[in-house]
């Protein structure tokens, strides 16, 4: 059986950063998988702009970002094999892929980097009443059809879901010649960037109806009519308050769901964010196997999938020099108000920095963010407003974590009076 | 001139049309849709029921039980997923159990084995059933089948062996004159002696063509939850409740996909095609669900549906001449437990209706399988290796979640009845059946039915008449 120091699954913003600073960091014998016929995943259909901000200063389209990397990737001479779907994997770092020309291979990994992104939520996971019609479409795939192939998926659209692709395909399709009648968030708040509401709804037009949702769809082959309704803060619709929109498509975006099968296959630990639970080093439960980028936890802004998948080729480089030692094991629990933190271990030690990255519940105003061990509080950061659509990124220094007393830290929000 | 003409390629049109197939009979199959096994068959449990629960002496327990022995067989020949997991009735009160006991005898009446379990025994078997057990019948010979390819494969292995399949016409008219039959399609006209009438839930209007009838049938919609294949061992049975007089109740079962089941409502509705599902419908299926198998991972949930079942107004299924012509034949009513019954029901309409009007003959070159279909997921690496190397296309994934390789749908599009539309091809080869349902490859699923069949990739179908995926091809510069 063939060995590899390092294979990474997924070609795109996360894998390719990964593959770079493994590279960078002493690792020569890399291989990336990568699904689809180039790399570069997702942002391949993200014509638009406002991608690179942070990591290049400028405002990129998706494909110019993602090319930045993949020629980084082949002037490294790191090699990646496209077209070519990993089928599975083992607890002993075994990875089975298939592709047309190789057929179905077995390589046995020194190190795994899962970059394999994220999928959209679909009609049926969120459990849409209705007629089940043609027209029904999430956002993402619209976008396929419309970026890469040419095709229009509809002309009368509503949309379901502030995520930022649907806001995105707003714009998208609007420029395309389809109306868009309106997009309809079941939450009280946006869940999409400001930045995005503003250049795509605001600038066009749109309205945007807050606790609303889907009552319905109506149609026989196609969808006809979308009957949208007020929900009340236990999410149930309010009787009368029925909107009728007479249209032929229903967007959705709806939500990123970490597309893990692979690491769920063999019973990695899952966290809230349905992709795997990691340690300082963006390391699974599974020594020797590390996620980053969107199938972690999905991000906002690719800039900061990179610097992610960065993290990750690091540690993995480090882990197959054998330089990472495993002194302690801290859990990191996420307290009042936090969704979700990453990461979920502390396990190497605590004399580096480590950021941790979190979104909270719902949006609010002047608090604290208090880090606390053992019933003290070792690091407070006053944050003026947060969101649950921006994550959140706060360092601590090792000065700080040199505080951490006991085998557990929690972060949580506290308000300032 | 046809010998036999048979409307509808449902699961029941489908298996007469296969069983016919092995005699020196000419025989067109004419259906509405674009895609056969599209509608009821389409859309139901999938299980093939022991048949311990039919009232004794009914067509339907008759019918049940003898289908029920013949799907070994039948799996084998038009390979597909079929596995005899069994079934539990699950009591969970006192009153419950004494229900069980008379289920029981009529099992036997039935000629059925069962076996009454304790709730000990009942709860080794099934560890995630409600505390609240009292006792369980078990029905080791029911099963889980893959119901879309069930009536693709026996069309297939009809039209194989010589059956004419016309798609995407319905039947408007029928005359009979001369001891012809004109079949009056939305297309063109059909002769034929006999006519066999499997037209599902439209059978009742196909059989007023013909004469008044005495029948009736009643549209009655099943809603489900579709499981991911999360893990295997939530539930290892088909796990039912008591019947009522509403239908067998809610189930939870494992499907033959490894995925979950959980269903059906039972409703009666006006609209025949109504094929909608709400969200109240589903809570309280939801609720009755959790009664049993109090665990079941809702936010695995990957798709819901509904299939609407024709429920006679004889509470049995209506297999017959027509009152006034003896060379037309009505199979109707055919609801649950229809599946399971039909191989059976095509056996009984032949042995005692079809052969009082022909002088059957076997052909000799009858070929009772279809071609090999290759399942790359269900290979070993070998096997797999030997097949991509033939062919390369077998190599290279579409559907990344159920992990269905460019080569599996070419060799469907190159078959007697390949998919036209993209839930042709999902129904067929699973491509989009995943978590991600089709987001991924649906795309790719169109250009290729587009650049197979030679049109613009807005002519292309997700499923029925007007329902095209794209609107219009974008400015070209």
């Amino acid at each position: 059986m063939r060995k590899r120091d390092l294979v990474i699954i997924g070609g795109g913003s996360a894998g390719m950063a990964a593959a770079i600073e493994a590279k960078k960091n002493g690792i020569d014998d890399i291989l990336i998988l990568e699904k689809d016929s180039v790399l570069g995943g997702i942002l391949n259909q993200c014509i638009h702009n406002g991608f690179g901000l942070t990591e290049f200063k400028e405002e990129l389209t998706g494909p110019e970002y993602l090319s930045r990397f993949a020629e980084q990737v082949k002037e490294l001479g790191i090699e990646y094999k496209l077209d070519s779907l990993v089928l599975s994997i083992t607890r002993d770092k075994l990875v089975t892929y298939s592709n047309a020309v190789d057929g179905v291979v077995t390589l046995e990994a020194k190190a795994i980097i899962f970059a394999t992104g994220c999928y959209e939520r679909s009609p049926g996971a969120i459990q849409l009443s209705g007629d089940r019609v043609s027209g029904i479409i999430t956002a993402g795939t619209a976008q396929k059809y419309l970026n890469i192939h040419g095709y229009l998926a509809g002309k009368r659209i509503v949309i379901l879901g502030s995520g930022d692709i649907g806001l995105i395909m707003a714009r998208r399709m609007t420029l395309e010649g389809a109306k868009v009648l309106c997009v309809s968030e079941l939450m009280p708040y946006s869940n999409g960037l400001n930045r995005n509401i503003a250049q795509c709804l605001n600038d066009y037009n749109i309205p945007l109806y807050l606790s609303r949702s889907v009552l319905r769809v109506e149609g026989k082959g196609r969808v006809e009519k979308v009957v949208l309704a007020a929900v009340d803060d236990k999410m149930k619709f309010i009787p009368g308050t029925e909107m009728e929109f007479e249209c032929d498509t229903l967007l959705l975006s709806v939500g990123l769901i970490p597309y893990v099968s692979l690491l769920d296959n063999i019973d990695v630990k899952m966290s809230s964010t349905r992709g795997a639970m990691v340690n300082d080093q963006l390391e699974t439960e599974v020594p020797g196997i590390f996620a980053c980028g969107n199938c972690l936890h999905v991000h906002d802004v690719v800039d900061f999938v990179t610097d992610e998948g960065r993290d990750a080729g690091r540690s993995a480089a480090r882990y197959i020099l054998g330089e990472v030692k495993k002194t302690i094991k801290i859990k990191v629990n996420p307290g009042n108000g936090i969704g979700y933190v990453i990461p979920q271990y502390i396990e190497t030690d605590l004399n580096h920095d480590i950021t941790f990255k979190f979104r909270v519940r719902k949006p609010i105003k002047d608090v604290f963010v208090n880090f606390e061990s053992n019933g003290e509080v070792f690091h407070k950061v006053i944050k003026p407003v947060l969101i649950p659509s921006e994550m959140v990124m706060i360092k601590v220094s090792k000065d700080k974590l040199a505080n951490i007393k006991g085998e557990e830290i929690s972060l949580y929000l506290e308000e300032r009076k | 001139m046809y010998d036999v003409i048979i409307i509808g390629a449902g699961v029941t049109g489908a298996m007469i049309a296969r069983k016919l197939a092995r005699f020196n009979l000419s025989i067109a199959l004419l259906e509405k849709e674009n895609d056969v096994g599209n509608i009821t068959s389409n859309a139901n449990s999938a299980i093939i029921h022991s048949g311990y629960d039919p009232v004794p002496g009914t067509l339907k327990a008759k019918l049940n039980v003898l289908g029920n022995s013949m799907f070994d067989q039948i799996a084998d020949e038009l390979d597909v997923h079929f596995k005899r997991i069994g079934s539990m009735t699950i009591a969970t009160s006192d009153e419950q159990l004494e229900t069980l006991k008379e289920l029981k005898k009529r099992s036997e009446l039935n000629g059925v084995p069962t076996e009454l379990l304790s709730k000990e025994q009942a709860l080794e078997l099934e560890p995630n059933l409600t505390s609240d057990t009292k006792g369980a019948l078990l029905a080791p010979t029911a099963g889980i089948i893959d119901p879309f390819n069930l009536v693709v494969h026996a069309v297939e292995n009809a039209v194989d062996n010589g059956v004419k399949l016309f798609l995407d016409q319905a039947v408007v008219d029928i005359e009979y004159q001369n001891s012809v039959f004109s079949v009056k399609t939305t297309k063109d006209t059909y002769q034929g002696k006999v006519v066999i009438n499997a037209a599902g839930l439209h059978s009742d209007e196909i059989a007023k063509m013909i004469e008044p009838i005495d029948w009736s049938l009643t549209p009655r919609k099943g809603e489900y939850f579709v499981l991911d294949h999360y893990k295997l061992g939530l539930v290892n049975h088909t796990i039912f409740p008591l019947p009522s007089a509403k239908g067998k109740g809610v189930l939870v079962s494992l499907t033959s996909s490894n995925n979950y089941i959980v269903g059906p409502s039972s409703e009666p509705i006006q609209d025949k095609d109504d094929a909608s599902t709400d969200a109240p419908t589903l809570a309280e299926i939801r609720r009755q669900a959790t009664e049993l198998v109090p665990s079941i991972p809702f936010n695995q949930v990957i798709r819901v549906f509904s299939g609407v079942r024709p429920t006679p107004s004889t509470h049995d299924f209506i297999i017959g001449f027509a009152k006034s012509n003896e060379h037309f034949i009505n199979v109707a009513g055919i609801e649950s437990p229809g599946l399971v019954s039909s191989p059976a029901i095509a056996e009984y309409v032949v042995d005692n209706f079809v052969s009082k009007l022909f002088n059957l003959e076997e052909k000799k070159d009858f070929n009772p399988r279809v071609r090999r279909y290759h399942r790359l997921n269900e290979l070993s690496e070998e096997d797999r290796n030997a097949l991509i190397k033939q062919n390369p296309e077998y190599g290279k994934i579409i559907c990344s979640c159920e992990k269905v390789s460019l080569g599996e749908i070419k060799d469907l599009l190159a078959r007697s009845v390949p998919p036209t539309t993209v839930k042709g091809v999902k129904r067929r080869c699973r491509a989009g059946f995943g978590k991600c349902q089709g987001g991924f490859c649906s795309p790719m699923v169109t250009m290729l039915l587009a650049e197979h069949f030679h049109v613009s990739p807005t002519a292309i179908k997700w499923d029925k008449d007007d329902s095209e995926i794209l609107v219009e091809e974008v400015k070209v510069l």
